[in-house]
């Protein structure tokens, strides 16, 4: 009887004590890193303002996602991180994963269970890519056009970025190969499953130069994403790619002529990494932190402000409404069937290896 | 009071020193007797040192946040110590292997492979050696980052037979007992996590002597759990790699025969085991791992960018590469810099004679206004600068695209036709337009303050002697605005040199410049050593630029006012 008691009044000590441990062995100020503008506020809206309300910590937001690999490189080379959390495309995790920058993390550890006790690896499934990265929304890029400027037939497929004949008129790519040289092979011809076998050979990179070449004059290149949004405002275009959170605001916010063309849309991911070299309580904080904006119900949160996709199967069903038009937000997720017929994932395997050397003869090409 | 007598004797001997130094033939002496050209060198050099130490917190400053961080960014361009660093067994082993050939380096070769790749990847250094020589051979990333996953396995057979052949050998406790020395057991007996740092491993005498490959593998992983993990030694179970170094000494030579510390007798039973030991083929294993491993490309590349230092970044800066036949050119669809280079030099001269054209008349107008009219249009001039670069580049995009303001007023002027608008952005037109107006300040306000120093009388002179308007300007004002032109002209020039924002949003893909593919290689693929490489060819030339220019104007003649 009294070993009982004494039993039990120790492990409950224990456990208080370790509560506390854990409380007071927590950084009470983060700094999350982000791309800003929308999607730094929907961020905002679903997992900071719940978060600080829940645990009293104060953020700090960083608007460098887009600088993010080279500046925490610059940061681990003075060993001083500065930075909690960070939002990178997948891309990027994996680079940063590669040069000893980013955490590894163990998903079944680190991250919730769905609410059904679905393991986190399981509920992210394949969208898990690296050992670094946790993934939190999927978006694509697509193709928007004028739908007062491209004639009584507006287009259907990708291949119509192509075709000058039937939608003259300017278009807009990205500077970069990821994305337009798989379209390009696709639209000459090569089956969608061959695609990145054809383009692991020169012949197979310049057949992609060739067919983008076709359209080399009538192409406006961009590097941020609120240009193509704005060149079809403002008419410059008739159909450009861009992200597809882009066009739901410009379609849905702005109301302006425009619509989407999900067609042979390319699937990215965009999720955290934790860097490496936090002091532990910074860690303990940041990883508090993942555990909480990464659970099912915050993923869906999200989607109330952006056009996003929640990474993880267990969100989908919730995403509701969006928090100010009131319209429903399924049908704008690229993930929804109407809208993922034909896709592409980014293949980050193939483009981690392919990226310098592609990269190199792509800006070559449109160079000379 | 009473101190004034004193001061009177002093400055009265002082008077007398003067007199007495008056009649001297000697050297000068100060009032204390020392010869003036000491005292005065004395009272200069400590002027000078108060002028430095006044100076010195902007030079510190300048040193510190400026010029060092600049030179550790340069010396990047030419580093390359990560290869031999992170594969220092297989660097040096690969010294006697013939390159030029077809063969693949021999089985030692990859045996030192195959421990470089198992420490490497415990420290997760073998990606980060992937990334860097990917940038020289496509598909080296994902063979280092898929073979360093697997390469842990690939001594396994060893731990196995080992493990097998007695339960001795499974744990960390049993291999410390005579790997280390026994004070370093006693001391880490009963060691906790929270007692603060582990003592540092020390190895047991003699037996790097009986058994010197795995006693060096061991000291390794000590030093990695101990420092790098922060894990406890003394019970934690060694790496795959230890096993098959232990393999080697039980086989190769050693100097067990003579050994007689701890563990001896499993050791010798391990020898009298070990012959008949399945053995690993570390080539046929990594070949399992990936095939490319058999592709004499791969080892050439580690061979060729073996060195600690590297001409490589410079060479591919400049469209070359390096090869195991030397220094050959980059494949013609792979060639880019040399364009962005000269496009850069003409685009900025360009830049820099608009600036000149659009520059002159208004320095001119504003040097000869009253001071009051002068300085309102002068705020016009410096207006511009209040405002965000990206807020002045994004209006040019409103004003010059083919739906924007200039082509709109064009078409309802009638001068073009609708469909016929013209291309003004994304261009070089397009760099060219706004570049101008963003550098022009440069140029007027070293124009303005040397036109205004100019005495309008020369002028008058030189017509009240029959001089023409056009003579009068061209052989009388002009010379001497010129040092305001250089002025104008290097400010401007070197800031448009190392322009990239401006360009990369009205650019297109022919106005852009050098600076944006350097910032493509610091900020996204994170070839630093290339965006370095770039940078410092561009710094030469200007710096050559900067010394021609010395050489034909003379850089005494620049005034910036």
């Amino acid at each position: 009887m009294n070993l009982t008691k004494t039993l039990m009044a120790s492990t409950a000590l224990t456990v208080a004590a370790g509560m506390s441990f854990a409380e007071s062995h927590m950084a009470n100020e983060m700094t999350i890193v982000s791309w800003g503008g929308a999607y730094s506020a929907s961020q905002q809206n679903a997992y900071h303002t719940p978060y600080s309300e829940m645990t009293g910590v104060k953020i700090i937001n960083d608007e460098s996602s887009a600088e993010a690999v080279s500046k925490l490189r610059a940061m681990n080379e003075a060993g001083n991180v500065t930075w909690d959390v960070v939002d990178v495309v997948a891309s990027d995790a994996l680079r940063l994963c590669d040069e000893g920058l980013a955490m590894e993390i163990d998903p079944d550890e680190m991250l919730a269970d769905a609410p059904d006790g679905t393991k986190a690896s399981e509920d992210f499934g394949d969208l898990l890519v690296g050992d670094c990265f946790i993934p939190q929304i999927v978006y694509s890029t697509t193709v928007g056009y004028r739908t007062d400027l491209v004639g009584d037939t507006p287009p259907t497929d990708i291949c119509a970025i192509f075709d000058t004949d039937a939608y003259p008129g300017k278009r807009s790519l990205e500077k970069r190969p990821i994305g337009n040289m798989e379209w390009a092979l696709l639209c000459d011809g090569v089956a969608k499953d061959e695609i990145y076998d054809v383009l692991e050979t020169a012949e197979g990179q310049q057949k992609a130069l060739d067919k983008l070449a076709t359209i080399k004059d009538d192409v406006i290149w961009w590097s941020a994403g609120a240009d193509t949004p704005q060149l079809l405002a403002d008419g410059e275009i008739i159909m450009g790619s861009t992200y597809n959170g882009r066009l739901f605001s410009l379609i849905v916010e702005q109301e302006q002529p425009v619509a989407m063309l999900w067609d042979a849309q390319v699937f990215d991911l965009d999720g955290w990494i934790i860097p490496t070299g936090l002091s532990d309580e910074r860690k303990a904080r940041a990883m508090d932190y993942i555990m909480f904006a990464t659970d099912t119900q915050r993923l869906a949160d999200q989607a109330k402000y952006i056009s996003y996709g929640p990474a993880r199967k267990s969100s989908a069903p919730l995403v509701g409404k969006h928090a100010e038009l009131g319209i429903d937000m399924a049908p704008h997720m690229p993930t929804d069937p109407e809208n993922a017929k034909n896709t592409f994932l980014y293949n980050y395997e193939f483009w981690a290896d392919y990226r310098d050397d592609i990269d190199a003869k792509f800006q070559a090409w449109l160079v000379q | 009071m009473s101190d004034a007598p004193k001061v009177q004797t002093a400055s009265s001997s002082a008077a007398e020193a003067r007199i007495a130094d008056a009649a001297h033939t000697g050297p000068m002496l100060a009032a204390d007797g020392t010869p003036l050209k000491k005292s005065l060198n004395r009272a200069l050099r400590l002027q000078k040192m108060r002028a430095l130490a006044l100076i010195a917190p902007l030079l510190i400053f300048v040193l510190v946040t400026f010029i060092a961080p600049i030179a550790d960014m340069l010396f990047r361009s030419v580093e390359n110590q990560i290869v031999s660093d992170t594969l220092p067994r297989t660097t040096t082993m690969l010294a006697e292997w013939d390159e030029t050939g077809t063969d693949i380096p021999g089985e030692p070769v990859f045996e030192a492979l195959y421990k470089d790749l198992f420490y490497a990847q415990e420290a997760k250094l073998h990606t980060r050696l992937g990334s860097r020589l990917n940038y020289e051979l496509t598909g080296v990333s994902s063979l280092f980052r898929k073979s360093g996953r697997k390469v842990e396995d690939m001594g396994e057979v060893y731990q196995d037979q080992l493990e097998d052949l007695d339960a001795f050998w499974k744990t960390g406790e049993n291999w410390n007992s005579f790997m280390a020395t026994d004070k370093w057991l006693a001391s880490m007996e009963g060691w906790k996590k929270a007692d603060g740092k582990q003592p540092a491993f020390v190895l047991r005498d003699g037996i790097a002597k009986a058994l010197p490959e795995t006693a060096a593998a061991y000291k390794q992983f000590a030093k990695y759990v101990q420092n790098v993990d922060e894990d406890n030694l003394y019970k934690e179970d060694p790496w795959a790699v230890i096993y098959s170094s232990l393999y080697i000494d039980l086989t190769g030579e050693n100097g067990l025969a003579s050994y007689n510390g701890p563990a001896a007798a499993e050791l010798a039973a391990a020898a009298a085991a070990a012959p008949a030991f399945e053995t690993v083929n570390y080539s046929e294993a990594f070949k399992k791992i990936d095939k490319d491993w058999y592709d004499v490309n791969v080892w050439q590349t580690i061979k060729v960018y073996s060195p600690k230092y590297t001409n490589g970044y410079f060479l591919n800066a400049i469209d070359m590469q390096k090869s195991v036949d030397g220094v050959e050119m980059r494949p013609e669809n792979q060639q880019i810099y040399g364009i962005l280079f000269w496009r850069t030099m003409v685009m900025s001269v360009a830049i820099t004679l608009s600036c000149i054209m659009l520059g002159y008349p208004v320095a001119w107008i504003l040097a000869n206004l009253p001071a009051r009219q002068a300085n309102l249009l002068l705020i016009l001039v410096l207006l511009p600068f209040w405002t965000s670069l990206l807020v002045r580049t994004s209006a040019w995009k409103v004003m010059l695209q083919q739906q924007g303001v200039i082509n709109d007023t064009l078409v309802w002027l009638g001068l073009v036709a609708t469909d016929d608008r013209l291309a003004l952005i994304n261009n070089q037109t397009g760099t060219i337009i706004a570049m101008t107006h963003i550098l022009l300040p440069f140029m007027i306000l070293p124009l303005y303050s040397v036109m205004q120093t100019i005495q309008p009388t020369y002028l008058r002179a030189a017509k009240s002697l029959g001089a023409t308007n056009w003579t009068a300007f061209w052989r009388v004002y002009f010379p001497q605005s010129i040092p305001g032109i250089g002025a104008g002209s290097i400010l401007v020039f070197i800031l448009a040199i190392g322009y990239y924002i401006t360009p990369e949003i009205v650019g297109g893909t022919s106005g852009t410049f050098i600076s944006n593919r350097i910032a493509y290689h610091i900020s996204s693929s994170l070839n630093w050593g290339l965006g370095a490489a770039l940078g410092a060819i561009l710094l030469a030339a200007v710096l050559l630029l900067y010394y021609a220019y010395d050489k034909i104007v003379g850089i005494d003649n620049v005034k910036l006012g």
